[in-house]
């Protein structure tokens, strides 16, 4: 199952908080292999631990037992490691201090590359990001995150990838803060990350439609397991998993029966 | 015979500056006896403060701006919240809302907060006859009943506080259930069994009528028999489930389903359309069609002339140019 | 900018910060226009509204004179002792909070122990130790270093709080250090918390200052209101029915602890959303 060329590889990968008694086991057990280029769903219910998994390949938490492999070694040293794999995270207007302007915390993203360009290029940087996601730089000048709304706060989150240019993106949970017309423009801006930086992107999501839609491959968690892995036509059309069939049944969808 | 009816409904809220907000602007429908109306929009499109309109219930800094709502036959406007408490809500008109942590008091078990509920409303009861008929009415949720009335809200899943918080608001049988997002901060597991819940009360007629207000169209679909589509603080269309779901008119609805992404065969391939920018902002006075700025088809002469409900195709929609 | 708009539409915190600017008003700007002098002046206890409008002490020296003295030193203290405490108790804390784990447990460990040994007794041992060059600096420090932890543990708390939001995630990913995330992601969030919180220690400060000084451990080298209390009880003011000894310099720390509680309690009403109206 282990890919030599894998851009992740999990093997048996376990993660526990707490001691004694109260331990409790958010990734349990965990196999999987992520290759470059791919775009991987890893879906579920609250509390599968999906966002503990991902918060793991991001180097924020070690696992506590097992291997997790970011190009066939573990991570050591998260400065180096977050050259190459960076976030968007659930709700954009948490993730920018709002005691700072949005260009200057945009200025903040350069922190992480090892060398710093130029202040001129810095600049060009920052707002040609902007213009790729279809926000002109003057519109921002000087505003602080609770002026904008919650598409183009999402928006100004996608513009940090755009000027950091990672290899990797975990994206948690990106749109579920957002309304559904916006939703498909996330989206979009995503795919042109994928198509424009030969980008891997791990997508944490609920929404199975959504996962369906966008990804070349489906993790199904389920209490901490992956309990399914495949196509999303494998896994949404034929599933073989209990908890599959199960979520995909409880999902209210307008072309099929729901309560009988 | 006409149970609920609502007739050009606006009301407003002054900001802590002063500003006025027009949240909710020239609604209008009417409900029989078990009709269920869904109401569906996103995210600040006036669908909460349109829910304390509806139940008459104004707490400054809301007021209603014009238009009346009646429950048979009985106008709930210009009435103190007092009033309304005591002799609309519960009975006649009750509210089902988001968050179960908020509506239960964490320091109370579930069978005394039920119980609260007959005794306020009821004289002459006994205690002992209170609790029989909670036991009556708890055993129809598919709980384990007494584990549920004996416990703490926080010793129960999130899944037994909303049904407990359900289960609550229709002790006293009201005639008009308005459900607030009853389960957007559910999972779709529990989510199910929530619903089933609601329809299996509107089978035992504990309830027959009901507004169901979601985000969620899908949703809607099941559980609805008529849907308004709202925004900008007024509804845009408003048709059977049927009619809103599969053959949308106004620009605005179809954007809305044709954002929808679901894992079905053959979904894969189609393309869920996007729509830039923010709904306008209802502080300042707008003249033209609230959509005009998003809209994909939006004519030069949409920016300036005010829309109005009209009908086609056997709905009301909110756009002259719709066919 | 619409914060301090906002503080001054609250009746209760304008009517606090007047009460306490016209006291530092009259501790700074006083001695300029009055002539302050600490020299014998008139007879043992003259009775106040004659030729001394506060009447004398027992060695015949103005009370007006003492009490703008004893008020300076009185705030001097108070600001020292706050800004000690509440340094010391936000950086503990804010880092404790943060770091979380062991280096969290071992703060932890030494802020209940402060709090444990009861720290008034703490201050009179160690004023009682110092016989001489027990200066009014000394006092507000050694007040100041034993109220650091309850601004440590309140901190702690809330900044415990703040490490889970998501902006503290996105400064990590973008490469900021321990230093920096503390400083500008966590801090300013806390800051109208430890803003309070130094106004409460600052009050606190003045009040232990004159407790310690009415048993006869105050400063040496100065008058405060406190020693101005210690005196007349040493003289038996008290007995003698002069209550111009007393009364005045109560009154005055009274005043400003009074003006700090309100600003404290109306500032709280606009710095947390949920006690608004």
């Amino acid at each position: 199952m282990l890919n030599k060329n894998s851009i992740f590889a999990a093997n048996n990968c376990t993660r526990e908080f707490g001691t004694g008694k109260k331990i409790v086991r958010a990734v349990d057990n965990t196999t999987f292999s992520i290759e470059s280029g791919e775009i991987v769903s890893i879906v579920g219910g609250s509390g599968c631990g999906k966002s503990v998994l991902a918060k793991m390949m991001l180097g924020l938490y070690k696992p506590t037992d097992g291997t997790l492999l970011y190009n066939n070694a573990p991570v050591t040293n998260t400065k180096i490691h977050w050259r190459e794999v960076q976030a968007v995270f659930q709700d954009p207007f948490s993730c920018f201090n709002q005691f700072f302007t949005i260009r200057s915390q945009l200025k903040d993203a350069f922190g992480i590359l090892q060398e710093k360009p130029s202040h001129k290029e810095i600049e060009k940087r920052i707002d040609n990001a902007l213009l790729a996601v279809n926000i002109k730089p003057h519109e921002i000048s000087g505003k602080y995150p609770f002026e904008l709304s919650g598409g183009q706060m999402q928006r100004m989150l996608l513009a940090r990838i755009f000027i950091l240019r990672p290899k990797v993106l975990i994206a948690d949970e990106p749109t579920s803060m957002v309304d559904a017309c916006v939703r498909a423009n996330i989206l979009d801006y995503l795919m042109k990350l994928k198509e424009e930086l030969k980008m891997t992107i791990v997508f944490v999501t609920h929404d199975i439609g959504l996962a369906y839609y966008v990804s070349d491959r489906l993790f199904i968690m389920h209490n901490g397991r992956i309990v399914e892995q495949g196509t999303p036509d494998e896994v949404t059309l034929s599933p073989r998993s209990e908890h599959t069939v199960r979520l995909l049944e409880d999902i209210p969808e307008i072309h099929r029966a729901w309560i009988c | 015979m006409t149970l609920f009816e609502v007739e050009q409904l606006s009301l407003h809220y002054l900001t802590r500056f002063g500003e006025k907000i027009h949240a909710v602007t020239d609604v209008s429908f009417t409900m029989k006896k078990g009709e269920i109306l869904g109401i569906a929009g996103e995210s600040g499109c006036g669908k909460s403060t349109l829910v304390n309109g509806l139940m008459g219930l104004f707490i400054p800094p809301l007021y209603p701006t014009d238009g009346i709502v009646k429950v048979a036959g009985e106008s709930l406007m210009n009435r103190t919240p007092e009033d309304i408490r005591k002799n609309v809500l519960s009975r006649k008109v009750s509210m089902i809302p988001q968050g179960a942590f908020n509506a239960l008091n964490p320091t109370r078990k579930i069978k005394d907060i039920a119980a609260d509920v007959i005794a306020a409303h009821m004289k002459d009861i006994d205690r002992k006859a209170i609790h029989t008929r909670l036991r009556e009415r708890f055993d129809l949720f598919g709980m384990n009943t007494e584990k549920v009335l004996n416990s703490y809200p926080i010793q129960l899943t999130a899944g037994e506080r909303q049904r407990s918080v359900i289960g609550i608001s229709t002790l006293l049988n009201p005639r008009m259930v308005i459900a607030d997002e009853p389960t957007s901060a559910l999972d779709v597991s529990t989510q199910k069994i929530v619903i089933k819940m609601i329809f299996n009360l509107l089978e035992k007629e504990i309830f027959s009528t009901m507004i169901f207000i979601t985000h969620e169209l899908p949703l809607l679909r099941h559980v609805a028999d008529t849907i308004a589509i709202m925004y900008a603080g007024e509804f845009v269309e408003l048709g059977t489930a049927e009619q809103i779901i599969f053959d949308p008119r106004h620009p605005y609805t179809k954007a809305l389903m044709g954002a929808m992404l679901s894992a079905e065969a053959g979904q894969k391939q189609k393309k869920p359309t996007a729509i830039e920018g923010a709904p306008p902002n209802l502080a300042k006075p707008i003249t033209g069609c609230r959509f005009a700025e998003r809209c994909p088809v939006a004519k030069p002469q949409c920016h300036h002339t005010k829309q109005n409900m009209r009908i086609i195709a056997d709905r009301q929609v909110r756009c002259e140019y719709a066919q | 900018m619409k914060l301090l708009k906002n503080l001054l539409k609250s009746p209760m915190f304008v009517a606090g910060i007047t009460l306490f600017l016209g006291t530092i008003i009259l501790a700074l700007i006083g001695p300029l226009t009055y002539p302050i002098t600490l020299e014998r002046v008139g007879s043992q206890y003259s009775t106040p509204f004659g030729r001394f409008f506060l009447g004398t002490d027992h060695l015949g020296r103005d009370y007006i004179s003492l009490l703008l003295r004893g008020l300076r030193a009185s705030l001097y203290v108070g600001f020292l002792a706050g800004t000690i405490a509440t340094t010391i108790g936000t950086l503990l804390g804010i880092y404790g909070g943060f770091k979380g784990g062991i280096i969290d447990d071992m703060i932890n460990m030494i802020t209940n122990l402060f709090i444990v040994i009861p720290s008034f007794v703490v201050l009179i041992l160690i004023s009682g130790s110092f016989e001489d060059g027990r200066s009014l600096t000394l006092i507000g420090l050694i007040i100041g270093l034993t109220t650091w932890p309850w601004t440590a543990r309140a901190v702690r708390a809330q900044s415990a709080a703040i490490k889970s939001k998501d902006h503290i995630s996105l400064a990590r990913i973008n490469g900021d250090g321990t230093l920096l995330v503390l400083l500008k992601h966590i801090l300013p969030y806390l800051a109208s918390y430890v803003f309070m919180v130094f106004i409460l220690q600052v009050a606190s400060g003045i009040l232990s200052e004159a407790a310690i000084s009415m048993i006869g451990l105050g400063p040496l080298d100065s008058i405060s209101l406190g020693t101005i209390l210690n005196q007349a009880k040493n003289n038996g003011a008290l007995g003698d029915g002069v209550w111009w000894a007393f009364i005045p310099s109560t009154i005055m720390i009274t005043v400003i602890v009074f003006a700090l509680y309100l600003i404290n309690t109306s500032a709280e009403g606009v710095f947390n959303p949920r006690l608004r109206k």
